[in-house]
């Protein structure tokens, strides 16, 4: 047995022992465990596994033991992470910082921030937001106009931010700030990091097309920010900015798999709803239905290429530009082909007229509108992979086209 | 084994592009349509492969193989798809070889193989009795005579039928029973027809008509639909991985084109619908790539069991067909004019890409074959 083997022994059995039982079955929106100040858990087993997981470095698997990691290669991330799924483990937390800013921090923050930030992070004891969009600088994100003006040793940042998840319920938020000119407009740019509970930052949620969301606006009104919390150089913070939006790429598509592992399970829906297809409608809806889960497929296959990629030490930034795109997209398309395999059952909005799975069905599909436009549209991504992966010319100015 | 290619397939890959580059470009396959060879494709260069040893690759070294293992041909047909290349590796070797490795007897195999791995005889697949690929179709029948049997049929679509050594024809037996004969060139009673394809290559229709064939000639028939099914499914992953390397070709033409080429004073490249539809045939090709490796690592060595060995082939054969569809048109649409002109090779490759589509089940086929696994 090499040693790949081994550890893929030894994680199993670890999980096995480690990992209680109703950790390993589908988990309802309602029982996330969002690490942070505040963590709330609905069952003893839930604590078990979260401290469990915690002590052993596993919130960041990947991460050196230095900082509070589990100190695994690329390789033995991604066996933890076979396992974990073949024992239908549930995450042991959500955690945006770990995902996004985590990696960010390691390689641009200085030692001193690494040394504050990383560990409490890894521990899962901060909840961490992101403040990027605002209410005119969405896909131009550079047009960002959140100030940072220095004042003695601190920063004053006046301003707002719009679509931060959960900013209602962070302790922390890193976020893009202007505190340099607008022209050129990415060269102004810092990332810094602030406490939620600091004095003159109030938040408001919104809600959406699918009702209640985890989405807020985020006010800022002369807050104070300590000037060591600016993270990387100052006015450089378009290249952290976009380092991070490469992994939130990544962390969005893995959170949407990791929340709803098997919640809208379309092999069980068509064969519930589609037994045995007879008329035309019916076989066409399965073809289509079956085509999404062959797209399904391809896709999760395409995720396991990357990883092949990356232990041979590949260049994967191509397949890196393709995951969030084709992932929200996947996802829409087979909400949509639930609602036509469920009917007006999927269509209700509330009541006890239906059956809470169907409401969730219905937010769920109204949601997977949203997941397209946020954390980069799809005309976004499309960009990111004409210009920098396939290097198609930049846009001549003044050009009509 | 793992989705990307290890050193030994890296090796191959780099020798097949080399030689295809020099001996076999897309320049020689327009050659050979011109010529309007039957054979349709240059048995020079067909020596060539079989001297690099591509009709070894996959076969135990018992039987005069490489023992490469199966997913040697995965980088050899992405470069004959990227070089357009014209051979019967695929009718020869990976079909009729497959069918024979599985159920000849022992001196069938003798006969059989040497000879086929040496490039010395070329055998072809007599299958298709439809337009459309239906492998369970069978009205060829084989009626017990006191010296062998009799053959009687009609096989619509024989890839690289003419001028072949031979012919493995599936026929009905009297029990209901399907079975495999090896029918030798020169047997009375048999007629071919040329087809002329799109893409100029070999196909033909075999007509046979109380064809007599010793009853040697029957392959062992016990575990017939079992292998047929196996040997389709590497066919089709051979297929997939052509399709893959003709769509890698159009689309860097396709890429190459929107750099270069300039309309109101800007490379049309710079234009966002164009590039917006570029990146999604892009997208494409990822997905392809990872179907494609997909079923290879199924079929490697046989490790995997039918039912999943059957869902992954299916998925890279729709996969790289539907992929495929979109590419090819999107790259003649984003060319204009020149794309649909004869003198440019994007055309070629549009003729080939629709008849690998075709062949061995189209995506309609696949999703349903898939279903019938996923939804089982």
């Amino acid at each position: 047995m090499n040693e790949l083997e081994e550890f893929r022994a030894e994680t199993r059995a670890w999980l096995e022992a480690n990992c209680p039982e109703s950790m390993r079955t589908p988990m309802p929106s309602e029982e996330m465990v969002w690490g942070g100040r505040n963590v709330e858990f609905c069952s003893e087993d839930q604590k078990l596994w979260f401290e469990r997981m915690r002590d052993k470095g596993w919130f960041c698997p990947d991460w050196p033991v230095a900082y509070g990691g589990g100190g695994l290669d690329v390789r033995r991330s991604a066996i933890l992470d076979a396992e974990m799924r073949r024992l239908h483990c549930r995450p042991p937390q959500i955690n945006l910082g770990i995902w996004m800013l985590g990696p960010v921090l390691l390689e641009y923050a200085s030692e001193e921030q690494k040394q504050r930030f990383l560990p409490p992070m890894a521990r899962g004891e901060i909840r961490w937001c992101q403040g990027f969009s605002e209410p005119n600088a969405g896909s131009d994100l550079a047009s960002l106009r959140t100030t940072a003006v220095l004042d003695g040793d601190d920063y004053v940042i006046n301003g707002t931010k719009i679509w931060t998840s959960y900013g209602n319920k962070s302790d922390w938020m890193y976020a893009l700030v202007r505190t340099g000119p607008m022209v050129p407009k990415q060269k102004g740019i810092s990332l810094i990091v602030l406490d939620m509970t600091s004095p003159g930052v109030s938040v408001s949620p919104i809600d959406l097309i699918s009702g209640k969301s985890s989405f807020c606006q985020v006010f800022f009104d002369n807050v104070r920010v300590p000037r060591s919390q600016l993270i990387g150089e100052i006015n450089d913070g378009w290249k952290l900015g976009k380092a991070l939006l490469q992994h939130e790429r990544r962390a969005m598509s893995r959170f949407s798999e990791s929340a709803l592992p098997t919640h809208f399970d379309l092999d069980e829906y068509v064969k519930r709803c589609l037994p045995a297809p007879q008329d035309a409608d019916e076989v066409a809806l399965q073809q289509r239905a079956v085509a999404c889960l062959m797209d399904e497929q391809a896709f999760s296959l395409t995720n396991r290429r990357m990883i092949d990629s990356l232990s041979a030490r590949q260049d994967v930034s191509g397949l890196m530009a393709i995951s969030k795109l084709v992932h929200t997209e996947q996802e829409r398309e087979k909400f949509e082909i639930l609602l036509q395999l469920l009917g007006n059952q999927s269509m209700g909005w509330s009541g006890d007229g239906f059956a809470s799975r169907d409401l969730d069905l219905t937010g769920a599909w109204l949601m997977s509108f949203a997941q397209t436009i946020a954390g980069g549209s799809s005309e976004v991504q499309l960009n990111v992979i004409a210009k920098r992966v396939l290097g198609l010319p930049d846009p001549v100015q003044g050009v009509r086209s | 084994m793992s989705l990307i290619y290890n050193e030994d397939q890296q090796q191959l890959l780099d020798s097949a592009q080399d030689f295809l580059a020099a001996r076999s470009p897309v320049a020689a396959q327009r050659a050979l349509r011109d010529a309007d060879a039957a054979v349709g494709f240059d048995p020079q260069v067909w020596q060539g492969m079989v001297e690099l040893g591509w009709s070894a690759v996959a076969f135990a070294e018992d039987q005069g193989g490489l023992d490469f293992g199966f997913a040697g041909f995965a980088p050899i047909f992405e470069q004959i798809g990227r070089h357009l290349s014209a051979s019967p590796l695929l009718s020869s070797v990976v079909l009729c070889g497959s069918l024979i490795e599985q159920l000849g007897s022992d001196s069938q195999k003798q006969g059989l193989l040497p000879g086929l791995i040496a490039g010395e005889q070329r055998w072809a697949l007599a299958l298709e009795e439809a337009d459309r690929h239906q492998p369970d179709l069978c009205d060829t029948r084989a009626i017990r005579t006191d010296s062998g049997y009799r053959l009687s049929g009609c096989k619509s679509w024989v890839i690289d039928g003419l001028e072949a050594d031979g012919w493995l024809v599936i026929a009905r037996l009297e029990d209901g029973q399907r079975g495999v004969f090896a029918v030798p060139a020169g047997t009375a009673g048999m007629t071919l027809q040329r087809r002329q394809m799109i893409d100029a290559r070999n196909m033909a229709q075999l007509l046979l008509e109380d064809a007599a064939v010793d009853a040697s000639a029957l392959l062992a028939s016990d575990q017939f639909e079992a292998a047929l099914e196996l040997t389709l499914d590497r066919g089709r992953a051979c297929l997939a991985a052509e399709l893959l390397g003709c769509c890698e070709a159009v689309f860097a033409m396709t890429l190459e084109y929107l750099r270069t080429r300039v309309q109101f004073d800007a490379p049309i490249g710079s234009f966002q619908a164009l590039q917006h539809r570029a990146a999604r045939l892009y997208v494409q090709l990822e997905l392809m790539r990872s179907s494609v490796m997909a079923a290879f690592e199924a079929l490697d060595r046989n490790q995997v069991d039918p039912a999943q060995r059957r869902q992954l082939v299916s998925l890279a054969k729709w996969k790289a067909n539907e992929a495929a569809q979109l590419i090819s048109n999107e790259a003649i649409q984003m060319h204009g004019g020149i794309g649909v002109t004869d003198e440019y090779d994007l055309g070629l490759f549009l003729k080939r890409i629709r008849m690998a589509q075709s062949q061995l089940g189209h995506s309609a086929f696949h999703v349903s074959r898939y279903a019938g696994v996923r939804l089982s």
